[in-house]
């Protein structure tokens, strides 16, 4: 039996960084708004205790905030001529749960991506023409440019206080600040962090080579910072436990820190966790959301109506729940035909690993966003003729933590275990960094999300099924920046380093990144995209998809900062338009 | 009850025949409203989440439980069929309006400075709250306590009536701080030491009182354990928003905050600023503990794993955030009640408006036993300038065990 | 350590219908009305359980015997740190075994179960703690087909050696068609979880292996050294349950 509850104005599927986002931008509207949140409530004080939050064990090599396989998980295969069958033990990315979602465990770079990624089919043509670009490769503008998310950006960064240094602002060029970015209105809010020994190190070497290296721009909070939400932050003490772990001392910006306590104070706003939406209600026209079906922890479904549904349940719970409502059109890799699951990617990684003799670089003295990167192969920052692919990846020195479970690098021919090992574990623990690339990922016809027909959820929903492997395109873009990252290296005078670009297949079971997006993109019409530049759903004008699912493809970058940009500019679209009239924002 | 609503009551009220209230003008009703929120009357007369000033709230003391009776203007249950006389009567004199003597829970010793005009404002504010039928048996204390009439012996020794008189060589600003902090918010309540049937000592003014399982901390205008250290305008920071530089509100004065200080005027905060300042006394810094005791040497250990990283390594905490350690009322208090109290459970800081985060301290007394407990409260007590006595192990248990109780 | 009340344990209500796993202080409170404070409770705190390492909830006996011959001979004592045997390696791995990660609280389980490819990750059915049992079954099994009758626990160290490389480098058949490679894989990582590991857990006792490299445990606050490039951070290890210098000493 599903109860029905009294009418809420909007309902909001997940409560972590657009959750958050969008619920108090809906509260301070004056609506009556209920969020829900599948997992449990999480605190600062009650949940990340500063006498046991740094333990590697139970956070990063067990993921207690991560959801787990056990609770809801995807069937995967490489290609569709394989049988997907279910990730029953996340790897190669961690997706969160509980109040603050990714957001609380994240490591803090944030990143603004380039004005030409928004543009990136139109950009691309323009200086290669149309015949450069691989058939395959189903890269596009995404309907929304730089310039107008830039203020929004602008609300992200000062919401999250995020330290650096501006690269280029009102138009000029700032030494010391990203030259490759896009035009920045204000100053951070906050300076750059501190550098510890292995980026002062990378940076040196960049500049000796005619780079360009600047700060990371970092969420962990380089000073004490209270935001306009009136909401304090302290000043990050380097603990080496952003990544995959709360933070104990109100430093590194999430949403528990940075809007949740603004956000608790609205009369008007509920938060509903421990409970899983199941589905978003259509009326019986299939074109307009009624609210969401969802089941409390004792099993109990609930129907709870809404005048608007705002999914932010990330990327790929996004595209869950579009199937699960049976909104759109699942995509067919063979017909191409339907849009919902297509345009999926992810990020594309390499690392570089730096032996030395005689240097301490006290590893694990760390801050999640703590570093330097040049961005001189990134996006189309470089010249791509002749090359054989397009997209690039940032080179950084951010090294986020001395976990000594996880991270004791030996030089390659090091036995794994013994006396040998010990010896030079013992040896290099100290001495080791790396030096990293985060590239860029671009959608290709057989990467998709689908509904797998055999497995099924602990709901009794088919399950999400993933299809993906590297594109060639960007096995080949990861192998030239490695290669790039592996001169920096060098030039920073290490014994030994050994580069590791990926190789394929697409391998489900080491951690690579939590940075899934597409499958509910986002366009400038209807029969290529799933929302609107407002991420409005086309088909479903009172229903806003909000996330990475947004992506037409992903940039060699975090995608935070931008996912929580397009969660300011939609919830602006929504409070000075929408409100004022209900329906489509954009005329197909 | 808000600005706008208290308007539309008077509308409402100048056409009804409650003869009281329609002869009163707006200016007399939003005043009330403002001192009833500087008495913070609604700390014991509203039930949580209940209907305002509708009594019914236990309040505990030391001698058993009293339940606060209700204030609204209900003619049978309420206060709505007493005369004004009796009203300020029982503010000024503690009288209940049958002549029965009120129980000192009821804070008439300071009340009793209040000016007859600003209580009859808060009179007709009151007047303007919706009537609650809520019958009260206010006095549930165990015998011999229930007997009023040994209050008359009570009032004798620890009373004295009578409205504030402003001091001709003080400036105005001292006078009104002195009128509010002595008289409706009556801080002395709490912070004045009191002896052990409830009546302020002679000579513990402002000095601090422990209760509740809290220390309130001495508010005097002394560097040394007091708030001399403190600006005018971080005092009144601290009032109205719940934290300033040095200090976070946790316990029971977050509530203070939560009801009372945050909405009140700055110059009249202030003012109460100019006034707990001038308050000099003699509190005495004992000797401080040398650094290399075996208490302070674990104590430093302790530290440094433990509270560094928000109370930074020289005790100064971070500023809105975390409160500073150095200095502190609260952790030089002579009682160290409030120390190991949260270092064993954790605190709450409270949460305006103006300052949402609502830091908390994470809870410690599983991880430390009462040795490490009381070798680390030493430290805090005795490091950076600080100096207080010792904290013992005993101390820790018998506290651990009292928390423990107590669900 | 503290009240039970607090410490929320993983709870599994296995079956298709509530599959849940918390980690919270707050576990019951659903809805959270705004308006109110910040959820908040005294003591609230769920820090990991102590372990009595002389009560063994999972090995047999025999069992035990054969998995601290492994743990010692994986991370054999030297002048850098004492065995995995005496860093406690086998108890941190029996708890784990009957805990919630051992009885695969985090793994889906359900089938239809199929062989996979490598790239789609491990697809047993059986728990980790059902596969260390038929593992370490299988492996004393081969030792004594192959040395005269003798266990794991009674071969020489270059013997036992011999048998973890020919594991490791997958020339090792193992019965019932256990993987070797992929148990040793298994075990080698938890060997040095339980080496590396708060010693809260059972393993890195006295936190030797964080003093052999040179980290300093459970710290928080590191302002002070962060502009000290290249120096030595000079303050011995911490773990969750402490350090020798938070004793008092008389």
């Amino acid at each position: 039996m599903i109860k029905k509850l009294p009418k809420k104005d909007v309902a909001i599927v997940g409560l972590g960084w657009c959750g958050s986002i969008m619920a108090i931008e809906m509260a301070e509207a004056g609506l009556d708004v209920i969020a829900f949140e599948r997992g449990p409530w999480r605190d600062t004080a009650t949940d990340f205790n500063i006498g046991y939050v740094q333990d590697e064990l139970r956070y990063v090599i067990q993921q207690e905030l991560m959801i787990t396989a056990a609770e809801d998980t995807y069937t995967f295969r490489n290609a569709a001529h394989q049988t997907a069958l279910p990730i029953r033990e996340y790897g190669s990315f961690l997706l969160g749960t509980g109040v603050g979602g990714s957001g609380a465990h994240w490591s803090g770079l944030t990143w603004r991506y380039n004005p030409t990624d928004f543009q990136l089919r139109s950009h691309l043509t323009e200086r290669y023409g149309a015949h450069s670009i691989p058939k395959d490769l189903l890269i596009r503008d995404w309907g929304v440019t730089y310039s107008e998310l830039e203020p929004y950006y602008d609300k992200f960064e000062k919401m999250a206080g995020i330290g650096g240094k501006a690269g280029i602002l009102n138009g000029v060029y700032q030494e010391g600040g990203n030259p490759f970015e896009g035009n920045r209105s204000s100053e951070f809010p906050l300076p750059p962090m501190p550098m510890t020994y292995a980026p002062t190190l990378f940076a040196e070497a960049a500049k000796n080579l005619g780079m360009r290296p600047f700060p990371t721009p970092s969420g962990n909070a380089s000073a004490v910072y209270t935001n306009p939400y009136g909401v304090t932050m302290g000043p990050c003490t380097y603990c080496g436990y952003c990544s995959r772990c709360g933070c104990a001392n109100y430093s590194k910006a999430t949403p528990q820190t940075n809007i949740i306590p603004a956000l608790m104070r609205k009369p008007n706003f509920t938060a509903q966790v421990q409970s899983e939406v199941l589905r978003v209600q259509m009326d019986a026209s299939g074109k307009r959301a009624t609210g969401v079906i969802y089941v409390d922890s004792t099993g109990q479904q609930y129907e709870q109506p809404a005048d608007l549904v705002i999914l932010t349940a990330f990327s790929v719970p996004n595209v869950r729940l579009l199937f699960a409502s049976g909104i759109g059109q699942a995509y067919d890799p063979v017909t191409e035909k339907g849009l919902i699951g297509k345009n999926y990617a992810y990020q594309t990684n390499s690392s570089v690993q730096l032996f030395f003799n005689n240097k301490n670089f006290n590893p694990f003295i760390a801050g999640g966003g703590v570093g330097q990167a040049c961005d001189e192969f990134n996006g189309d920052n470089f010249d791509h003729s002749g090359l054989g692919f397009f997209g690039g990846a940032c080179i950084m020195s951010n090294v986020t933590s001395g976990w000594p479970i996880s991270n004791r690098m030996t030089p390659p021919g090091t036995p794994r275990w013994g006396k040998k090992w010990k010896q030079a574990t013992k040896d290099n623990y100290l001495s080791t960094t790396v030096v990293r690339t985060q590239g860029s990922s671009y959608p290709t016809r057989a990467n998709y999300l689908g509904v797998d027909p055999t497995y099924k959820d602990r709901h009794g929903r088919n399950m999400m099924q993933l299809t993906f492997d590297f594109p060639e395109n960007d096995l080949r873009m990861s192998a030239f920046v490695t290669d790039k990252a592996a001169e920096v290296a060098r030039a920073m005078g290490p014994k030994q380093i050994v580069a590791k670009a990926p190789k394929g297949p697409y391998n489900i079971v080491p951690f690579q990144s939590t940075h899934n997006t597409g499958g509910a993109i986002m366009g400038d019409n209807p029969r290529d995209s799933v929302v609107n530049k407002y991420l409005q759903c086309w088909d479903v004008p009172n229903l806003f998809v909000i996330g990475g699912s947004a992506f037409p493809q992903n940039a060699g970058y975090n995608p935070t900062a931008t996912v929580g940009a397009l969660a300011y500019w939609a919830a602006n679209a929504i409070r000075n338009q929408y409100l004022k009239k209900p329906g489509p924002l954009v005329q197909a | 009850m808000n600005k706008a609503a208290v308007t539309a009551m008077c509308g409402a009220l100048i056409l009804s025949p409650l003869a009281d209230a329609a002869n009163t003008f707006f200016p007399d009703i939003e005043k009330g409203r403002y001192l009833t929120t500087v008495g913070d009357c609604a700390a014991c007369h509203t039930v949580e989440n209940g209907p305002s000033m509708a009594g019914g709230r236990a309040i505990e003391t030391p001698f058993g439980k009293l339940v606060a009776p209700n204030l609204t203007p209900d003619r049978e249950t309420g206060i709505g069929a007493w005369t004004d006389d009796q009203f300020v009567r029982a503010l000024q004199q503690g009288i209940g309006h049958e002549g029965e003597y009120l129980y000192g829970a009821f804070p008439y010793t300071a009340y009793t400075k209040v000016k007859r005009d600003d209580l009859l404002a808060i009179r007709a504010y009151l007047a303007t709250l919706p009537p609650v039928h809520n019958k009260v048996v206010a006095n549930q204390l165990p015998f011999p306590f229930n007997i009023r009439t040994s209050l008359m012996g009570w009032n004798m020794m620890f009373f004295t009536p009578g409205e504030f008189q402003p001091d001709p060589a003080k400036t105005e600003k001292w006078n009104r701080g002195a009128y509010l902090a002595e008289g409706l918010a009556h801080c002395g309540t709490c912070h004045n030491s009191k002896n052990f049937l409830g009546g302020d000592t002679s000579d513990g003014h402002l000095k601090g009182y422990t209760l509740q399982g809290w220390v309130a901390p001495a508010i005097t205008g002394d560097d040394y354990r007091g708030i001399g250290l403190w600006s005018e305008e971080e005092i009144a920071e601290y009032l109205k928003t719940g934290r300033n530089r040095h200090a976070a509100a946790s316990g029971p004065m977050a509530e203070v905050v939560t009801n009372s200080t945050q909405f009140m005027e700055n110059t009249d905060l202030l003012a109460i600023a100019d006034y707990l300042k001038d308050q000099k006394s003699d509190l005495q810094r004992p000797p401080k503990l040398d650094a290399q005791d075996p208490r302070m040497v674990a104590g430093k250990a302790l530290y440094t794993d433990n509270c560094s990283a928000c109370h930074m390594s020289n005790g100064e905490g971070v500023a809105k955030l975390f409160p500073s350690l150095k200095n502190s009322g609260s952790v030089l208090a002579e009682d160290p009640t409030t120390v190991i109290r949260v270092i064993l459970q954790g605190a709450q800081a409270v949460a305006t408006d103006a300052a949402p985060t609502g830091p908390s301290m994470p809870s410690f007394g599983w991880r430390l036993d009462d040795t490490q407990v009381a070798a680390l409260a030493t430290y805090l007590r005795n490091t950076w300038g600080n100096a207080a006595e010792e904290v013992s192990t005993a101390t820790v248990k018998t506290q651990r065990m009292d928390l423990a109780s107590k669900p | 350590m503290s009240d039970d009340r607090f410490q929320i344990s993983r709870r599994q209500l296995l079956g298709a219908g509530a599959l849940i796993a918390v980690s919270s202080s707050f576990a019951n409170a659903a809805t959270i009305l705004g308006g109110s404070p910040l959820p908040w409770a005294p003591d609230a705190a769920a820090p990991p359980k102590n372990i009595d390492p002389h009560n063994w909830t999972f090995f047999s006996e025999r069992e035990r015997v054969q998995v601290e011959a492994l743990v010692e001979t994986l991370i054999p004592a030297d002048q850098l740190s004492p065995s995995g045997k005496d860093a406690g390696c086998a108890v941190y791995i029996d708890r784990q075994m009957s805990g919630p990660q051992g009885q695969g609280a985090r793994l889906y389980l359900q089938g239809p179960f199929a062989k996979g490819l490598p790239t789609q990750g491990p697809q047993s059915a059986m728990t980790p703690a059902e596969q260390m049992r038929v593992g370490l079954a299988a492996l004393e099994w081969h030792c004594v087909s192959a040395f005269s009758g003798r266990r794991f626990a009674e071969l020489s160290v270059e013997e036992r050696e011999s048998v973890l490389h020919g594991l490791e480098d997958g020339h090792i058949d193992l019965p019932n068609d256990v993987d070797g490679k992929a148990f040793f894989d298994v075990f080698l990582s938890r060997t040095m979880e339980g080496f590396f590991a708060d010693p809260i857990y059972g393993g890195n006792r006295d936190m030797v292996s964080w003093t052999m490299l040179g980290y300093p445990g459970a710290r928080y606050d590191y302002l002070d050294w962060i502009d000290r490039h290249n120096e030595t951070y000079p303050h011995p290890p911490v773990s969750i349950s402490g350090r020798p210098d938070w004793k008092v000493k008389a």
